[in-house]
């Protein structure tokens, strides 16, 4: 079974086969319609135009990860409404919602593997669920991942999507920033690798913690990613913001990040990197010693 | 009604406008024993009426009395409880922000380090100083003393009062999420003790920059949240006229956040706020740091980092 099988839904095969939205699919940036299995296999990135459509946490490690995925990490844990918290809707519906529509539990999911052989553990921010947003859970489970990578000696890939702190759990999920980095200081501590990749869009309190700590920090092209959002930033000083402002390309050039990093592009370029930074404890290094 | 007193403090205002009203005819006829009596029983009243008013208090009223236009800042409690201050500014690499103060000075003997964000009193010094909302500058400038307090060995003591990390363009340039997020990998490892007190606004990730810490104290009336209140209202109830709902919702006061275990310790105000008496208020922080302090100078650098670190592990539900 290849990647796209593995993830295309089993269940929705013939009553939906008529219905042109679960065939077809549009690039949110030039609005070709594509066919979506084919969308799929170019990972999201529109053949006529190369925008990066969103794709599910799911797909992303997918398609990053070598085939024979080891294990997911911290799939047991759920989101829970320990504040009570209601504005015009109850948090404890929305997550129904965002779970019945994502099919995940929270907001981002964790997987060992290999990439091109090298061992890895790799989560994924999906934006699906409510924004992406970052709560106890989230912080959590990219715990879990850097104590599966503490303990196992290996390198850490996170794929940020994300508005930030999840509101809901008030200052629970503030702490979730000082809890995600304190496990990254451990990371550095021990010489582990980390590589960030920020798409599109990374904010607040996910871009102000884990997703700016790479020691490589990777963006996808034309992402939008900043610590205020555009909109509170004209409110703020009363100006238009120039053109391409908080995009990858703007972000590159203000020194902020390593790398912009084509989709496609995106396997080979994090294989290469972390060969390297783990040659000083690998076998390649005791072979040729 | 002065700017001493905040709408929910009008039957409070009215028995002080009564005292002083008293006391002046007083002054003009001579003493009067009467009188004096009649002012002393009002007192007691106002003090009654202060102590029921306050012992209720909603979290959007909290939310008031921590951005009080005279609530001690930073600086005030500098003067109070520390000598020797001598500040230290910029960041080596851009400018030197106001929006956050930083120097040496002593606890009683002991050398410390203080940084803390400071608003600015008059229209001008609110300018200068950002309304204290520190660029990646300033963040950075806090970096750097955290860093040499660590290498001459001095415990490092923040004092928290912002809205928030600035919002600017030039903010934004010079990366605010990456000097945000640099404080909070480099604190969780500092080998000196870190104790943060929020006396103010904790706004977010801004306040959370200089908020790591082995201890971690709000003072009564002080908040603390992931976003203000009106911020969160603007998003989730698509107006910011809520944001009363917001700040209940969210839970942003001292008792709230204390009954989550999110911080150590709640410092207890003078009555009607630490407004009413800086000195009182400068005096309760200063013995809770004292006593902070004696407990975590006694611990190794090794155990002092481990058990910062599992505090920090405990955040949340799971």
């Amino acid at each position: 079974m290849n990647w796209i099988e593995k993830i295309l839904p089993k269940t929705k095969s013939s009553r939906r086969r008529n219905i042109p939205e679960g065939v077809w699919t549009q690039c949110k940036s030039c609005n070709a319609t594509i066919y979506h299995q084919e969308m799929q296999k170019l990972l999201g990135v529109c053949p006529k135009c190369e925008h990066h459509n969103k794709v599910s946490a799911r797909e992303r490690l997918t398609f990053f990860l070598d085939e024979g995925i080891e294990a997911e990490l911290g799939e047991e844990l759920e989101p829970q409404d320990v504040l009570k918290f209601k504005d015009i809707k109850k948090y404890k519906d929305k997550i129904s919602i965002a779970q019945k529509k994502t099919k995940e539990k929270d907001a981002l999911v964790v997987m060992k593997g290999k990439v091109k052989g090298a061992p890895v553990v790799a989560c994924a921010f999906e934006y699906g669920f409510m924004g992406g947003s970052m709560g106890a859970v989230v912080g959590a489970r990219f715990i879990k991942a850097v104590e599966a990578c503490l303990e196992e000696n290996i390198p850490l890939v996170c794929f940020a999507a994300s508005g930030g702190a999840r509101m809901q759990e008030a200052l629970m999920s503030l702490m979730q920033m000082a809890k995600t980095s304190a496990g990254l200081a451990k990371m550095r501590e021990k010489g582990l690798p980390y590589i960030s990749v920020m798409t599109h869009p990374t904010y607040g309190g996910v871009s102000a913690s884990l997703a700016m700590l790479g020691d490589v920090n990777i963006a996808e092209p034309k992402a939008l990613i900043g610590f205020a959002g555009p909109r509170v930033i004209e409110q703020t000083i009363r100006q238009t913001l120039p053109e391409g402002f908080q995009r990858s390309e703007f972000l590159l050039e203000h020194g902020a990040i390593d790398m912009i990093v084509d989709r496609r592009e995106m396997r080979d370029t994090i294989a290469r990197l972390i060969q390297k930074f783990m040659y000083h404890v690998s076998d390649e290094k005791s072979a040729t010693a | 009604m002065s700017l001493n007193y905040l709408d929910f403090e009008k039957k409070i205002a009215e028995f002080d406008e009564k005292i002083d009203g008293l006391r002046r005819v007083n002054q003009g006829a001579g003493l009067d024993l009467s009188m004096e009596e009649e002012i002393a029983n009002l007192r007691e009243k106002s003090l009654e009426m202060t102590r029921s008013i306050f012992s209720e208090l909603s979290a959007s009223q909290v939310a008031q009395l921590a951005r009080h236009p005279l609530r001690p800042h930073t600086t005030d409690y500098i003067k109070e409880i520390f000598t020797d201050f001598d500040e230290l500014c910029g960041d080596r690499a851009f400018a030197d922000d106001a929006a956050i103060i930083g120097g040496t000075a002593r606890l009683n003997d002991q050398p410390v380090m203080i940084i803390g964000q400071q608003k600015g009193r008059d229209t001008a010094e609110k300018v200068r100083r950002n309304f204290g909302m520190p660029k990646p500058e300033g963040y950075r400038k806090a970096l750097r003393l955290m860093e040499m307090a660590e290498r001459f060995k001095m415990p490092i003591l923040t004092f928290i009062d912002t809205a928030g990390a600035y919002p600017g363009l030039g903010a934004e340039e010079r990366g605010q999420s990456e000097a945000i997020a640099k404080n909070l990998l480099v604190m969780s490892r500092l080998q000196v003790p870190i104790i943060c007190t929020i006396i103010g606004e904790g706004g977010s990730g801004g306040a959370l920059a200089i908020g790591v810490g082995d201890r971690v104290n709000m003072l009564q009336y002080s908040i603390y949240s992931v976003i203000s209140p009106e911020g969160c209202a603007s998003i989730l109830w698509q107006s910011a006229e809520y944001a009363a709902a917001a700040a209940e919702a969210m839970g942003v006061t001292a008792e709230r956040v204390k009954s989550l275990d999110l911080i150590d310790d709640i410092i207890e105000e003078p009555i009607g706020g630490a407004h009413r008496s800086p000195a009182d208020a400068a005096k309760g922080i200063k013995q809770k740091i004292m006593d902070q302090l004696a407990v975590l100078q006694t611990m190794k650098p090794d155990e002092l980092i481990e058990a910062r670190y599992q505090k920090l592990m405990s955040y949340g539900y799971c």
